[in-house]
């Protein structure tokens, strides 16, 4: 095997090491259940408790007790959406975007089957989100509302504008959740700032390990739990509290402030363009989809034309690079991406979107030898394929 | 990633019999761009009638590489009544299987190899059998597909049809048609439900409801864990009556359940203003 260069950073991400090192003594010593009347257990009660006030410091939350943690984003994504469709104990509105997450799809779908009315706003040809839609689809709307819409889109890493979604939703009355899995690390997340009531976070794509989410709710949210049966996290969320991964995520949350004013992301933004920049100049007939200025840093979503998006991963993991595909075959689906679609790619390039994702352990090196190969690669399938006139 | 057999990547990583012929004796492309999948296969047939040379151009996933490719290697130096007995099944088998969702990668594979022997024969192009409306081409979605998903899945919009069965989401010809069938359907389904009333300033009575609601769904089920219950006895303004029962009424932590939790429940979902007083 090659050594291996990774840029699937959207998929998932290398948990940090002073991450898994924190986390250690709370599986090998401190391994008890911080709700115990004994001290064993109680000595762990107050590590919890100040990690539920670092992730409630890293996204400007008043109180710790906004803090849920949960099991994954798609869990907190589900809990938001479903949670507060439970509490109308009437049919209501749910608007959100043609380019969600599933974990957000899913459940509108749960709800529209329910009986409530689900509203996708699309988005242009950028991928930027339609304000004069979803305005619209506020002001048509009577009843209780929901938005659920994303920070900034797991494909493409276009950014929505979610404090003015945030305002004009509030300003219609409605609750307001965002998704902000793909902008947790990469930008400034500060909910004094974006009048949003629930938002979600996913500790594994900021470099906490996978199984821990969470969801924060704005206090006098009107909101009912999805898992029954516990007291934890003030009967919000049922289930013993996953102390290793919420010690380890409230690292990943101090690292990510750290690296949000060093410098990090400029740099991460710097190696992204130089990839855009090197496979559009060696890959004729490809082009980037998604605002090129309105994107989060790490994120680059390219379609080379005339071929198929899983045959090029399958080659560039061949080289070791690992990267993903919106292309229907390698998401499982007889379907391209919902999202390319969404955004009216030209049927030529639909099945042959590629993105790199990149992190802070992206070297220059890395990004040099992934412009190598994927030129070659490109040619490749190229000389294959019907539709090139060769 | 797939659970693609050992042949399946040799096929894919070093495909066989990729090119064209000059001057083929049968030639078909089926599949489209705009489908994610498409072969091009053609081949030359010797002075005893069998295959001799066949060549493949494919757009797709690995595993459609691989079977275009293994449908070369077992064609050539076969009749074209040998050929034309080959099926999808055997393509599969030849690579050592294929995942079940890629089986279709098989299937255009064994089109492709009828279509270009029926081109040989007929000096046809391809060959298309219509029993129905095909609405949408670039996906060969039929009318019946199209009304079987909107009425399942209670669609209204083109976009949601092409969500659900792909018609419409290539070159978006078919669009308006599609608006029609969804239309028609759409047109004996029931009314959608009347609009619920828009939200007003709170009155007497909301706040008294929504108290009560706030005790429901906040309050009495942590009490009812100990067997005790809350009732709502008056609401004067800002001030809240409220009356235990059960194991709560006596209780002397009662006072204390009463603060920390009805105020805070209260203050939160109702209003900050709001004094609890114990009947």
């Amino acid at each position: 095997m090659p050594e291996v260069i990774y840029l699937d950073n959207n998929a998932t991400t290398r948990p940090a090491p002073e991450v898994v090192e924190a986390m250690l003594p709370y599986f090998n010593e401190a391994w008890g259940n911080p709700s115990s009347m004994h001290a064993f257990g109680g000595h762990v009660a107050r590590p919890v408790a100040e990690a539920r006030e670092t992730v409630a410091n890293f996204l400007g939350a008043e109180r710790p007790e906004e803090i849920l943690f949960e099991g994954c984003a798609t869990e907190a994504d589900n809990h938001a959406i479903l949670g507060v469709a439970a509490a109308w104990n009437q049919p209501g509105t749910i608007i959100t975007s043609r380019v969600e997450h599933p974990a957000v799809l899913g459940p509108c779908l749960r709800l529209r089957e329910l009986g409530h009315n689900v509203i996708e706003i699309g988005v242009n040809n950028e991928g930027l989100f339609d304000l004069e839609a979803y305005e619209a689809a506020l002001a048509a709307t009577p009843g209780p509302k929901l938005v659920s819409v994303m920070w900034a889109n797991n494909e493409t890493g276009v950014i929505f504008p979610i404090r003015k979604i945030a305002e004009l939703g509030k300003a219609a009355g409605a609750t307001i959740h965002t998704d902000a899995v793909q902008a947790a690390g990469k930008l400034a997340i500060n909910v004094k700032d974006v009048p949003v009531d629930l938002l979600t976070i996913a500790g594994h794509k900021m470099h906490a390990p996978k199984g821990i989410g969470v969801l924060y709710v704005r206090r006098g949210t009107r909101i009912k739990p999805l898992i029954l049966g516990g007291h934890q996290e003030r009967g919000r969320r049922g289930g013993t509290e996953n102390v290793p991964y919420i010690i380890g995520l409230a690292k990943a949350c101090k690292l990510a402030t750290a690296a949000l004013s060093d410098g990090s992301e400029t740099r991460i933004a710097r190696l992204r363009d130089k990839l855009e920049a090197g496979l559009l100049a060696t890959c004729p007939d490809s082009r980037v989809n998604g605002c090129r200025t309105c994107r989060v840093p790490n994120t680059l979503n390219i379609s080379f034309e005339y071929i198929e998006g899983e045959s090029v991963l399958y080659h560039l993991s061949d080289r070791g690079i690992c990267a993903s595909s919106g292309s229907a075959c390698a998401a499982g689906s007889l379907e391209p991406s919902h999202v390319i679609r969404a955004m009216g790619v030209p049927f030529t390039a639909v099945h042959g979107s590629i993105r790199f994702s990149l992190s802070r352990y992206t070297t220059e090196h890395e990004i040099d030898i992934t412009l190598r190969h994927v030129p070659e690669v490109v040619a490749e399938m190229r000389a294959l394929s019907p539709f090139v006139k060769h | 990633m797939w659970d693609y057999t050992d042949t399946v990547m040799d096929h894919f990583r070093h495909p066989r019999n990729v090119g064209i012929i000059d001057n083929p004796d049968g030639k078909a492309t089926v599949g489209s761009l705009a489908c994610g999948d498409a072969l091009t296969f053609m081949f030359k047939l010797d002075a005893e009638g069998k295959i001799a040379e066949a060549k493949f151009q494919t757009f797709g996933c690995a595993s459609a590489v691989a079977s275009s490719s293994a449908l070369t290697e077992m064609v050539i130096g076969k009749t074209l009544e040998e050929a034309e007995k080959i099926t999808n099944r055997e393509i599969a088998a030849y690579l050592g299987g294929l995942p079940d969702q890629k089986m279709h990668c098989s299937v255009m594979g064994k089109e492709a190899l009828e279509a270009a022997i029926h081109n040989y024969r007929t000096g046809e192009e391809s060959v298309v059998q219509v029993h129905e409306e095909i609405v949408c081409s670039c996906f060969g979605v039929s009318r019946e597909e199209i009304e079987r998903v909107t009425r399942e899945n209670n669609l209204h919009s083109v976009e949601e049809v092409t969500n659900f069965c792909k018609a419409g989401g290539g070159c978006g010809m078919c669009r308006d048609r599609i608006q029609e069938i969804v239309d028609e359907v759409n047109h004996t389904a029931a009314a959608a439900a009347a609009p619920a009333p828009a939200p007003k300033k709170m009155t007497v009575l909301q706040k008294i409801k929504l108290i009560e609601q706030t005790l429901e769904e906040q309050v009495r089920p942590v009490l009812r864990k100990d067997g005790g219950d809350v009732e709502l006895i008056d609401v004067d303004g800002d001030v809240v009556r409220i009356s235990f029962r059960g194991m709560c009424a006596g209780c002397r932590s009662a006072a204390l359940t009463r603060d920390n939790l009805i105020a805070t429940a209260l203050h939160e979902f109702v209003d900050p203003a709001i004094t609890v007083v114990m009947e």
